[in-house]
C-alpha cells in the first residue's frame, strides 16, 4: 500500500530490526546471563519455525488455524515414540492386543467404506453401516481394554506403557512432521471448501482431541505422569564437565567447567535448531517465489477469479495446510527434545497457538522473513514480560501497604497481564498496521 | 417389571435430567453465537469468554450480597446479581464492538479479520477474567442444592433407584424456556426484532427499507451479552465456575449452533439438545442399567462406557464433523456463505 519497499531504506528495515533484536538479546547476556540469553534463543528459533509453518496456511493462503497447539502435540509424541527404548515387558503383555485391535479397527473403517460404496439403497446400506460400525466397536474394545490394562500394570511408577523405538530423537523431527500432516490432511478433507469459520472451528476442535488423548492414554504416552529423561542429541554437562579437552577449553575463556557446559549444551542445541530454521527458511522462500508460491497467493486474493483460471482451490489448500501443519509438527519435536520430557498438560491453547499467532501477525503475514522475526521479538517479550510486569506492578503498588490484601491480589496476578498484553498487541497491530514489522512484498 | 423401572428411572436421573440441563446451557450459549453470525457474520470466539467475563461479575455480586446478608433462600442468591452480570457484559461488549468490530465493519473486511480479532478480544478478556478473580474453581451456589433428593424419591415410590433433581438443574430448565419465548417474541413480533431478522436476511434491502444498522447492531451485542451471562451463569451454578472451562465450552457451543444451523436460533436450540444428550450418553457407564434390564448372569464386568469422559469433547466434534460432511449447512439449514 505504502510502496516504500523501493527505497533503500524498504530494504535495510528488516535488517535493521533483526540486528536489533540480537542487540537485545545481547543486552540480556549482559546484563542478566549467558545461559537465560542462549535459553531464550533456542526457544525463539523453535517458535520462528512453528510461525513459519503458520505463515505458510495464513500467509500463503489465508486459512485460519486454531488448532497449532495439536500439531504441536504430535510433534512432541513423536519424541517419544521414536527415542523411548521400547518396554518389552509390555509389549510381551500388551503388545499383541493392541496390535489385533488396531487390526480390527483399520478393518471396521475399510468395511464401512466398502458397504457405503457397494451398497446403494439408502435404508438397507444405513443399517448395514451401523451393524458393521457397532460390531467392529465392540470387537476392537474387547481386544484392547484388556492389552491397556495389562500395558499399564508393568511397574506403573517407572514404565507402565509401551514406549517407544529407541531411535535416536532427531529422528522424531521427522516423524513428527508427519505425523502433523497426517491429522491435517483429515481436518483439511473434511472443513477445507466450507467457509473459513468452519476450518477455524474444526482445528480447534481436533487440537483439544489431540491434547486429551495424550493426556489419557497412558499406555502410550504415560499421560500426565509424563515421560522425562528422553535421550539427547547433544552431549550431557556432567560429561562434558569430566572431559580433559574441555576443561582446558574452558579454562583458556576463563569460565568455569559447570558454566560453561551449560551454555555450550545450549549452543549446541541452537546450532541445531538454526540449521532447521534455515532450511525450512530457505524452502519456504523458494515457494513463494516460485510460480506455485504466486498460483496460492492469486488464490488467496481472489478464489472465484483464479477457479476460472481453472486452478484447483480445495486441492491446493489442502496441500497448503498439510504442508504447514507438517513445519509446526516439527517445531514441535524439536521443542520436545530441547526439554528433554514429554508433558502432556503443558500444551495450553494460550501457549501453543493463539502466541503463535500474535508472531505471525506482528512480523508480517505473508513475509517468511517477518514470521521469523515475529518470532524471535514475541517470544523475548513473552519471556522478558513477567519480570517487567512483577516490577510495574511493585511500581505501581508502591503507595500501597505492604500487607494490603489488593497490592497482594495485584503482584499475584501480575502473570496474567501477560495474556492480556499478547490480545492487546495481536489487536492493535492488525488494527493500524496490518501488514506488521516486515510487510510482504 | 421392578427391574425395567429401576432402569428407567437410573436413567432418567443420570442421563435425562443432566442432559436436559446441560442441553438447556448449551442453547442459551448457542444462541448468541449463532446472533452474532446472523447479524455480524462471524464466528465470535471470544463468546466463551463473554460467559465467563458475566458470570464472574455475578459471583462477585452473589459475593457481596452474601456478604451483606442478602439471600432470597430456597433460591440460589446467584439469581439477584444475574442483572449486575448481564449489565457489565453488555458494557464490555458495546465497547468491544466500538473498539473493535466497528472499524472493521466500516472497513467491509473479509470475514476471516472478524475471526482474528475476536480471538484478540478472547484473549484479552480471558487476561481481565484472570486478572479479577484468579484461574481456579469458584463456587458460589446457595440455596437449597436440591428440588427432590433421590432418598425422598425413593420412599415415595419404593424402587430402589431414584431420581435427584438438584436446584440448578430446575432453574436451568426453566431459565432456558423463559429466555427462549421471550427472544422468539422479541424477533418475531417488535419491531427491532424484524428489523434484525430483516438485517441477517439481506443487509442492502434492510439498509434500503430504512434499517439503521448501527442500531441493529447494538441491540444484537445487548442481546448477546444477556445470553452469554444467563448461560454462564446456569452453567456455574450446576457446575462450578473455573475460566478455563468456559473457554474449553465453545467447542460443545459452535457445534450446536452448527448442527442446528449458522444463524438459526431454532437450530441453535435443537442442535444444544442434540450435543448435550449425545454427550451424556455416550459417556455414561451402562453397567446398573443392563444390571436392571439383562438377566443376571448377562452382566457385564466392566462399567460398559461408550466413551471415557476425558473425550465428552470429541463427541461434539464426532458430531460436528459428521454435519460438516453430510449437510454443511446444518439440520435446520442456515447460512452456508
Amino acid at each position: 500500500m505504502n510502496g516504500g519497499n523501493g527505497n533503500g531504506y524498504g530494504n535495510l528495515r528488516p535488517i535493521l530490526m533483526f540486528l536489533a533484536m540480537f542487540a537485545a538479546l545481547a543486552a540480556v547476556g549482559l546484563m542478566q546471563s549467558w545461559s537465560l540469553a542462549l535459553a531464550i534463543l533456542n526457544l525463539c528459533l523453535i517458535s520462528a519455525v512453528m510461525s513459519l509453518g503458520v505463515n505458510i496456511q495464513w500467509g500463503y493462503a489465508g486459512l485460519f488455524n486454531v488448532g497449532i497447539m495439536g500439531f504441536a502435540a504430535l510433534g512432541g509424541v513423536a519424541g517419544v515414540l521414536m527415542s523411548v527404548p521400547p518396554v518389552a515387558a509390555a509389549w510381551q503383555v500388551g503388545g499383541g492386543g493392541i496390535a489385533i485391535s488396531l487390526v480390527t479397527s483399520v478393518g471396521t473403517i475399510l468395511a464401512a467404506v466398502f458397504a457405503a460404496k457397494r451398497i446403494t439403497a439408502r435404508g438397507p446400506r444405513r443399517l448395514v453401516l451401523a451393524v458393521i460400525i457397532v460390531a467392529g466397536y465392540f470387537l476392537t474394545r474387547a481386544f484392547f481394554d484388556p492389552a491397556v490394562e495389562a500395558i499399564e500394570a508393568v511397574e506403573p511408577a517407572k514404565t507402565g506403557f509401551l514406549g517407544g523405538l529407541g531411535l535416536p530423537i532427531l529422528a522424531s523431527w521427522l516423524v513428527g512432521g508427519i505425523l502433523a500432516a497426517g491429522a491435517a490432511w483429515i481436518i483439511g478433507k473434511i472443513a477445507l471448501g466450507l467457509r473459513s469459520d468452519y476450518l477455524a472451528i474444526a482445528t480447534l476442535g481436533i487440537s483439544e482431541i489431540i491434547v486429551a488423548m495424550l493426556k489419557n492414554e497412558d499406555w502410550l504416552t504415560r499421560g500426565v505422569k509424563n515421560v522425562s529423561g528422553l535421550p539427547r542429541p547433544v552431549p550431557y554437562e556432567v560429561d562434558l564437565q569430566q572431559a580433559i579437552w574441555f576443561q582446558e577449553w574452558a579454562d583458556r575463556l576463563g569460565a568455569t567447567p559447570v558454566e560453561f557446559s551449560s551454555i555450550f549444551v545450549k549452543l549446541c542445541y541452537g546450532a541445531l535448531f538454526a540449521a532447521v530454521l534455515l532450511v525450512v527458511l530457505w524452502l519456504s522462500q523458494r515457494a513463494l517465489n516460485s510460480p506455485w508460491g504466486r498460483m496460492m497467493r492469486a488464490i488467496r486474493d481472489n478464489e472465484v477469479s483464479a477457479a476460472a483460471m481453472g486452478k484447483n482451490i480445495k486441492g491446493r489448500h489442502l496441500q497448503v495446510f498439510v504442508l504447514g501443519s507438517a513445519v509446526v509438527g516439527i517445531a514441535g519435536a524439536m521443542l520436545t527434545t530441547l526439554d528433554g520430557q514429554f508433558t502432556p498438560a503443558s500444551y495450553q491453547p494460550l501457549r501453543f497457538t493463539f502466541i503463535i499467532w500474535v508472531m505471525v501477525i506482528v512480523g508480517g503475514s505473508g513475509n517468511n522473513w517477518g514470521s521469523v522475526l515475529g518470532g524471535f521479538v514475541i517470544w523475548f517479550f513473552w519471556i522478558e514480560a513477567e519480570p517487567m510486569g512483577l516490577w510495574l506492578m511493585d511500581l505501581l503498588t508502591a503507595g500501597l501497604d505492604e500487607g494490603s490484601g489488593l497490592r497482594k491480589h495485584l503482584l499475584d496476578s501480575a502473570a496474567h497481564m501477560r495474556l492480556m498484553t499478547m490480545g492487546l498487541i495481536l489487536l492493535l497491530v492488525l488494527r493500524f498496521s496490518p501488514r506488521g514489522l516486515i510487510p510482504e512484498k | 417389571m421392578d427391574g425395567i423401572l429401576n432402569a428407567l428411572i437410573l436413567l432418567s436421573n443420570f442421563v435425562i435430567v443432566p442432559g436436559m440441563a446441560y442441553g438447556s446451557q448449551l442453547a442459551i450459549g448457542a444462541l448468541g453465537v449463532t446472533l452474532v453470525f446472523g447479524i455480524l457474520r462471524f464466528s465470535n470466539f471470544a463468546h466463551g469468554d463473554t460467559m465467563a467475563f458475566g458470570t464472574m461479575i455475578t459471583v462477585l455480586v452473589t459475593w457481596a450480597l452474601q456478604a451483606w446478608g442478602v439471600s432470597i433462600k430456597p433460591l440460589p442468591t446467584a439469581l439477584l446479581a444475574l442483572p449486575f452480570g448481564i449489565l457489565g457484559t453488555v458494557v464490555l461488549l458495546l465497547l468491544t464492538d466500538r473498539w473493535v468490530y466497528r472499524f472493521y465493519r466500516r472497513q467491509k473486511v473479509a470475514p476471516v479479520v472478524f475471526l482474528i480479532a475476536s480471538v484478540g478480544v478472547m484473549f484479552v478478556m480471558n487476561g481481565l477474567v484472570r486478572f479479577i478473580i484468579g484461574p481456579d474453581d469458584q463456587r458460589f451456589a446457595d440455596g437449597d442444592r436440591f428440588m427432590m433428593k433421590a432418598r425422598e424419591f425413593k420412599r415415595m415410590t419404593g424402587l430402589s433407584e431414584g431420581i435427584a433433581f438438584k436446584t440448578s438443574q430446575g432453574l436451568t430448565v426453566l431459565t432456558a424456556v423463559i429466555v427462549v419465548a421471550a427472544l422468539f417474541w422479541f424477533l418475531n413480533r417488535t419491531r427491532a426484532g424484524k428489523s434484525m431478522r430483516a438485517y441477517s436476511d439481506n443487509e442492502d434491502l434492510a439498509l434500503l427499507s430504512g434499517i439503521n444498522p448501527e442500531r441493529v447492531v447494538l441491540i444484537t451485542w445487548t442481546i448477546t451479552a444477556a445470553l452469554a451471562t444467563i448461560a454462564g451463569v446456569l452453567y456455574g451454578l450446576d457446575k462450578s465456575f473455573k475460566p478455563f472451562t468456559y473457554f474449553q465450552l465453545l467447542l460443545p457451543i459452535f457445534a450446536s449452533a452448527i448442527v442446528g444451523g449458522l444463524g438459526n436460533p431454532l437450530g441453535a436450540i435443537a442442535g444444544g439438545f442434540i450435543i448435550a444428550f449425545s454427550e451424556v450418553t455416550v459417556t455414561y457407564a451402562y453397567k446398573k442399567f443392563l444390571y436392571y434390564t439383562l438377566p443376571t448372569d448377562w452382566a457385564p464386568e466392566g462399567l460398559t462406557q461408550l466413551l471415557s469422559t476425558d473425550y465428552k469433547f470429541a463427541v461434539s466434534f464426532v458430531i460436528l464433523v459428521l454435519v460438516l460432511l453430510l449437510r454443511p449447512t446444518g439440520i435446520f439449514g442456515g447460512k452456508a456463505t
